[in-house]
């Protein structure tokens, strides 16, 4: 049996009603350890109103390799900026 | 574990700021500031339950005494918090907050050590046996505390023994423990903490807590 | 500093020309100021480098939280108890986060304990000596800790991600460490003569190793060149010790203090403290386990680890059943947490 207690990472929402927000990783032996433990670790000065935890393990990330074909592509999709469309400066509440 | 560590110290920081929550109230009655009853009382003068005096130990022991007090101070609390003297029912009712929490985390340990190994089934119900007998004095009135109870100042602890042994038992049964038998209650005979009657830990736990300012009784910190 | 003296493994700083293709590439990312993150390709040097630099440091944070939880018991008074133990609590917290940064590449927690109770890594040299009197605890907070600031701002920016967001965190955490310890000072040196001594002894005894901290002059070190090339040591040994000395003169003086240095000097023509000469030979007799304390605390570090053992194997047997027979519904404490069960993140 092992005592090398599974990594957690934790997402906490701040006071100001954003979304959950990746803060760091701990070790507990459950979700229920893992909640408790980073309300200890991470909201020791009041940072949080709500804690989501997920194993390390479960999360599957993008690879590095591919980001040319991820986040490329957007790259030239300047027309989704609202800079994109200048406005006369006479017009207002655009 | 490091979460332990900081998890723990959490709940003592939690309860050195309510105790000197309670020193700050109780100084105003002869002018006393939190420190002087702190740091210039005697053992003696000490009333304090013999249970939370007990030496750390191991961690079943350290557990099994937090969990028997937890269990004990939230039902205190809750009923503090509908004391008739305001600054006691604000106190508490601030306190509640944090030792709802704290009974939670001690009660989860005590689980998770009762059903985890044989091992850690053994030492967790070793160390219940042995602090058992100091669960007594908790739900016995003080002859100074009557008059308070009957005025709606303080809470009626003896009322509290039944639903802190049905906690108790659930726990332990959730934690495939034995509720230790009761037998002879230290400080029952009226000769506990509340009279000021300590088990030895306390002065060798003062000694150390008062050196300094014993020592430099003028200095400032 | 936190991470003094840390190998990267190679023998001299490589030209641009002389690198790999892959490693010129990765060497462009460090220069363009673009974070490296977990997954990211790098050379094995400098995960190999990062993974010791890191890991120094937390356990640094975990070993220096014994010298000061030496007064958390005789703290003078209530609210002193209460800022020590925050503090020392904080200081746990630091080497979790750093842990978990150096986690990021691939190395266990407990592998990371195995070698600092091996003795395979290093710590801090300044938390080998001891804590004698309460005016100790002031010094560290204002020397330690003012050192440890000088040298952690600067690696808010260093180039590899989790390090760099977990001394962001540290850093913010940190900024009432030094001030607490210099609140203490304070309270001292406007207190009585015994008082005062204490503070002064005090000093005497940490200015030195407090110095030492950071590192060996690097003029020679191609560890410390290679480093920052790698932007993982921003700025370097020499520097921050001079503006360490700089900033911490005029404090000593405020408190009225006497720092125990024949050579001290203000130089008009530089603009900056001269000082004597650091005696080296002890800070390598402290680093090789020579200092007063080395044994006791790594004895007390190795202690609690092992009490520890049989708490950490029941948590997990017992989270192990649990997994095998779930639990009907949440604990009673989180039941109206809605959020509790993920719902889609957005």
């Amino acid at each position: 049996m092992t005592s090398d207690w599974p990594l957690w990472e934790v997402f906490i929402r701040s006071q100001h009603g954003l979304a959950h927000k990746h803060v760091g990783s701990l070790h507990a032996v459950d979700a229920e350890m893992a909640i408790r433990n980073a309300r200890d670790v991470y909201t020791r000065r009041n940072e949080g109103v709500s804690i989501w935890v997920a194993r390390s393990s479960d999360i599957h990330a993008s690879s590095p390799g591919d980001r040319a074909p991820l986040f490329e592509p957007s790259n030239d999709k300047v027309y989704r900026h609202p800079t994109f469309f200048p406005m006369p400066e006479e017009v207002k509440h655009l | 574990m490091l979460e332990e560590d900081i998890a723990s110290t959490n709940v003592g920081l939690d309860l050195l700021g309510q105790a000197r929550l309670w020193l700050a109230y109780a100084g105003e009655i002869d002018g006393r500031s939190e420190d002087r009853l702190a740091y210039f009382r005697e053992s003696g003068d000490f009333r304090n339950l013999l249970l939370v005096e007990q030496p750390n130990g191991n961690y079943a022991d350290t557990i099994a005494r937090q969990y028997l007090f937890d269990q004990w101070h939230v039902l205190v609390l809750a009923e503090l918090a509908t004391s008739k003297d305001s600054r006691i029912a604000a106190i508490a009712a601030k306190a509640l907050t944090e030792v709802r929490y704290h009974v939670e985390r001690s009660s989860r340990w005590v689980i998770r050590l009762g059903d985890g190994t044989d091992l850690s089934h053994g030492r967790m119900q070793a160390a219940t046996d042995a602090l058992w007998m100091y669960t007594g004095e908790m739900h016995i009135a003080d002859a100074s505390e009557r008059p308070l109870i009957e005025a709606g100042i303080a809470a009626d602890v003896e009322a509290l023994r039944v639903p802190w042994l049905a906690d108790v038992r659930s726990v332990f049964a959730e934690a495939t423990l034995t509720v230790p038998a009761d037998s002879w209650m230290q400080g029952a005979n009226g000769r506990g903490g509340k009279q000021g009657v300590h088990t030895e830990h306390l002065s060798h736990l003062l000694a150390e807590m008062q050196v300094l300012p014993r020592t430099y009784p003028d200095a400032r910190w | 500093m936190y991470a003094q003296m840390v190998e990267t493994g190679v023998e001299r700083v490589q030209v641009v020309a002389e690198m790999a293709p892959d490693e010129r590439a990765f060497q462009a990312r460090i220069d363009a100021d673009i974070k490296i993150e977990p997954k990211d390709a790098m050379p094995d040097a400098y995960r190999r480098t990062l993974v010791r630099q890191i890991q120094q440091h937390a356990h640094s944070e975990i070993v220096g939280m014994l010298p000061e939880g030496n007064w958390i018991t005789r703290a003078p008074s209530l609210s002193r108890k209460a800022i020590l133990m925050a503090k020392v609590q904080d200081e746990a917290g630091h080497g979790l986060y750093l842990y978990c940064a150096a986690e990021t590449l691939g190395v266990s927690r407990d592998r990371m304990i195995a070698d600092l109770h091996a003795g395979k890594v290093k710590y801090s040299s300044i938390f080998n000596y001891p804590t004698l009197t309460w005016a100790d605890i002031g010094t560290i907070g204002w020397l330690v800790d003012g050192a440890a600031i000088m040298n952690q701002i600067p690696l808010c920016r260093c180039s590899y991600g989790p390090y760099a967001r977990a001394m962001i965190r540290i850093c913010k955490e940190e900024s009432f460490h030094q001030r607490q310890g210099f609140d203490i000072m304070m309270a001292l040196c406007r207190g009585s003569a015994e008082q005062k001594a204490m503070a002064q002894d005090a000093l005497n005894r940490w200015w030195w190793p407090s110095l030492m901290m950071f590192g060996p002059p690097d003029a020679q070190s191609v560890h410390s060149a290679q480093s920052a090339r790698w932007k993982i040591k921003l700025l370097s040994n020499d520097e921050l010790r001079q503006r360490f000395v700089d900033q911490t003169v005029p404090q000593a003086e405020y408190l009225g203090l006497r720092v125990p240095d024949d050579r001290l000097a203000w130089n008009e023509a530089s603009g900056h403290y001269d000082f004597g000469e650091i005696d080296w030979s002890e800070f390598h007799e402290v680093l090789k386990g020579h200092g007063p304390c080395n044994r006791d605390r790594m004895r007390m570090r190795i202690k609690a680890w092992e009490e520890g053992a049989w708490v950490r194997e029941a948590a997990a047997a017992y989270a192990e059943k649990r997994a095998n027979a779930p639990r009907p519904g949440p604990l009673p404490a989180m039941r109206g947490e809605g959020d509790r069960r993920a719902a889609p993140v957005g």
